[in-house]
């Protein structure tokens, strides 16, 4: 398995206040893993370094260093736009823009300038679609309103979204903590399709899911990476007594 | 116990109720005086008295051989001369000097030069004519006709004298003489003659400023709105700025039109009395205004949206300029047309550059001397002639129902640009 991902001793700290310390784990390539761990133990904002979302908040710090592909993505000749569109994200409230849902897929592809003409944009837009299992629901009201779906299905417009500028991972922020089950279990299959040809980080609430979903799961406490390894033997044997209090609902 | 403290929990809400409705009806009371006094006394400079002469006059001393008006003759042309002889042939019996002053002085002083631009806009051909035409009677005559002008008082007291009253009403008797709507007051600029006088001149000139204002300030306050919401580094400088800004929208009117006058007229030498200058001055006097209201509307759009940009990867412009500016647009409508508003209403930077001069020809460019609405009422209000007071209400009516559809168009663009969620 080759990496995706390989973070060393990876700092963030608002201010003086440290969110994540000393984080070096490596993620592989076309697989799911999974971030858990109570609140506030900082995977959000690991998950947020992924694709230097965290620039965008002030008097936010990192220290350490993050690679992709064996480079290194806060380096001087990386543009976070450029990033950004390799790197892709979904987020826990679903966030379609108020426009209609073929504009909502084709923004990325169009600033980005993937779509050379009308057809082609089109073309991109019916195969997101047809990757995040959408456009049968949506194929007669591409020019309706995004705003105007139900919960899973913005998200799932979410989730095209990101797939239309043809990212190689997808960062996923609790994106079924808003929905109900029938749409969890929807977006689930979803991830399980793409982990064929995406990387997919998905951090999580719900311990039940990750171990549905993902093969590799890091647990997080208070800041620090407690255990990384196998969702199968996270779940099952856990090396940490903190895990085994975590995943066995002894607190969190 | 429970039940006494809901009753004096109720008695409290029900208190309060009433305070809140008697002080909404005491506003809208006093709204209301206000603009009926005003209503009151400017409704009667909707009419003017007009009388009607039959002219005869030989157009061959005025025009050229073609049979086109020659303006150099034209003005040359005893005009007053032959509306006051026709106007003697209705009294006859007035022969002395002294007398026949006073009988034309109830006719306007401008009788003569609206005859002349009548004759001018009818292209008269070569040779005689015989036509009549409806002139401004002088405005005590109009006065008196709108019962404005008390007869009581003695004669020497009064504007108008016993003799031109009885003149006044044996025209209005013989049908010559009486009130027809006023047009005047809607199709020309400023006269030292409240008949001649009108307020053309100052919409025109407030529209001229007020574009100025708009397209100086809008850009410029959503720019620098967008920059301090999203670009600026929180710092000690940033702080400057926007502590700065506050300030700068609570800085008195007056003061930006002495910048105006140090900085536009005598630094950078613009022409005065320029609704160029003008907007300027106003477009700086709203930009705090437009600022502070983008800023806030800008913070309402909630950052999912440009985070879900940013993470698409547009850039920080491409995030602010195609998602969250569209979305804040009604609320940067609605402080632009108010500090449009405030603009539109203000008078003392507009004295300071000059837009306070008498100006009697309409404006018809962005550096022609003008001068706006507000200016216009302070001046009339200012004058002695009692006909400039009606005209005066009558323009601060027109003034309320220009804010007023202002404020109007404000709504309806909000409800356009308003997305539904």
């Amino acid at each position: 398995m080759t990496s995706k991902f390989r973070t060393k001793k990876v700092e963030v700290s608002y201010g003086d206040k440290k969110a994540i310390r000393d984080i070096s784990l490596d993620i592989e390539k076309n697989i799911i893993t999974a971030l858990i761990g109570p609140s506030g133990c900082g995977k959000s904002t690991f998950l947020r370094c992924l694709n230097r979302m965290n620039d965008v908040i002030e008097n936010c710090s990192i220290k350490g260093s993050i690679h992709l592909d064996e480079q290194d993505i806060y380096g001087p000749d990386i543009d976070p736009v450029e990033l950004r569109a390799r790197v892709g994200m979904v987020f826990q409230k679903a966030n379609p823009f108020p426009k209609s849902i073929f504009d909502n897929i084709a923004y990325g592809p169009r600033i980005h300038g993937l779509a050379s003409n009308d057809s082609e944009l089109k073309d991109i837009v019916h195969n997101s679609l047809e990757k995040a299992g959408l456009m049968d629901e949506v194929k007669d009201r591409l020019n309706d309103q995004a705003t105007g779906l139900s919960g899973g299905q913005q998200q799932r417009i979410c989730i095209a979204r990101a797939i239309a500028v043809s990212p190689e991972v997808i960062l996923m922020d609790e994106p079924c903590s808003a929905l109900d089950p029938i749409a969890t279990a929807k977006i689930e299959e979803l991830m399980n399709e793409l982990s064929e040809s995406y990387t997919i980080i998905i951090v999580t609430h719900s311990m039940q899911q990750a171990a549905r979903v993902s093969k590799k799961t890091a647990f997080f406490h208070l800041g620090d990476l407690i255990e990384y390894n196998d969702t199968d033997k996270i779940f099952t044997q856990p090396e940490n007594q903190k895990t085994q209090d975590y995943i066995t609902g002894r607190f969190g | 116990m429970i039940r006494k403290s809901i009753q004096s929990r109720r008695a409290r809400e029900t208190r309060l109720k009433i305070y809140g409705i008697s002080s909404i009806c005491f506003a809208l009371i006093m709204l209301a005086t206000l603009l009926i006094s005003i209503g009151l006394n400017g409704y009667s400079a909707l009419q003017q008295a007009y009388f009607k002469l039959d002219i005869s006059v030989n157009t061959e001393k005025f025009v050229d051989d073609s049979g086109a008006p020659d303006n150099n003759k034209m003005n040359l042309f005893n005009w007053d001369g032959l509306v006051q002889s026709a106007l003697r042939e209705f009294f006859p019996e007035v022969k002395e000097r002294d007398e026949k002053k006073e009988l034309f002085a109830i006719i306007s002083a401008n009788a003569g030069y609206d005859l002349k631009e009548f004759v001018k806009k009818k292209a008269l051909g070569s040779g005689s004519h015989t036509f009549s035409v409806w002139l401004h009677l002088s405005d005590d005559a109009d006065q008196y006709l709108k019962g404005r002008l008390s007869i009581d008082i003695p004669e020497e007291d009064r504007r108008i004298n016993n003799k031109q009253i009885a003149w006044v009403n044996s025209l209005v008797e013989r049908d010559i003489a009486k009130l027809k709507f006023n047009k005047t007051f809607f199709t020309s600029a400023d006269s030292r003659e409240p008949e001649s006088a009108g307020i053309l001149g100052s919409v025109i000139g407030s529209a001229l400023t007020l574009f100025v204002t708009i397209m100086f300030a809008l850009p410029l306050a959503v720019m620098a709105a967008i920059y301090l919401e999203y670009f600026a580094k929180p710092g000690k400088i940033t702080d400057f700025i926007e502590v700065n800004v506050n300030n700068l929208a609570a800085v008195p009117s007056i003061v930006f039109g002495l910048l105006g006058l140090s900085v536009f007229l005598s630094t950078f030498g613009l022409p005065r009395s320029a609704p160029l200058v003008g907007g300027l001055v106003l477009g700086l006097m709203t930009l705090p205004t437009i600022i502070i209201a983008s800023r806030a509307s800008i913070r309402s759009i909630p950052p999912s949206i440009r985070e879900a940009a940013l993470g698409l990867g547009a850039s920080k412009m491409q995030a602010a300029l195609h998602h969250v500016l569209p979305l804040a647009t009604p609320g940067i409508l609605t402080g632009t047309i108010i500090g449009m508003a405030q603009a539109l209403g203000e008078t003392a930077p507009l004295l300071m550059i000059g837009m306070v001069a008498f100006i009697i020809d309409i404006p018809t460019t962005f550096t022609s001397s003008a001068t706006a609405m507000p200016v216009q009422i302070y001046m009339w209000s200012d004058s002695a002639e009692r006909a400039f007071y009606e005209r005066s209400s009558l323009a601060i009516l027109f003034l309320v129902a220009f804010l007023i559809s202002m404020n109007l168009l404000a709504v309806v663009l909000r409800k356009k640009f308003e997305k539904k969620w």
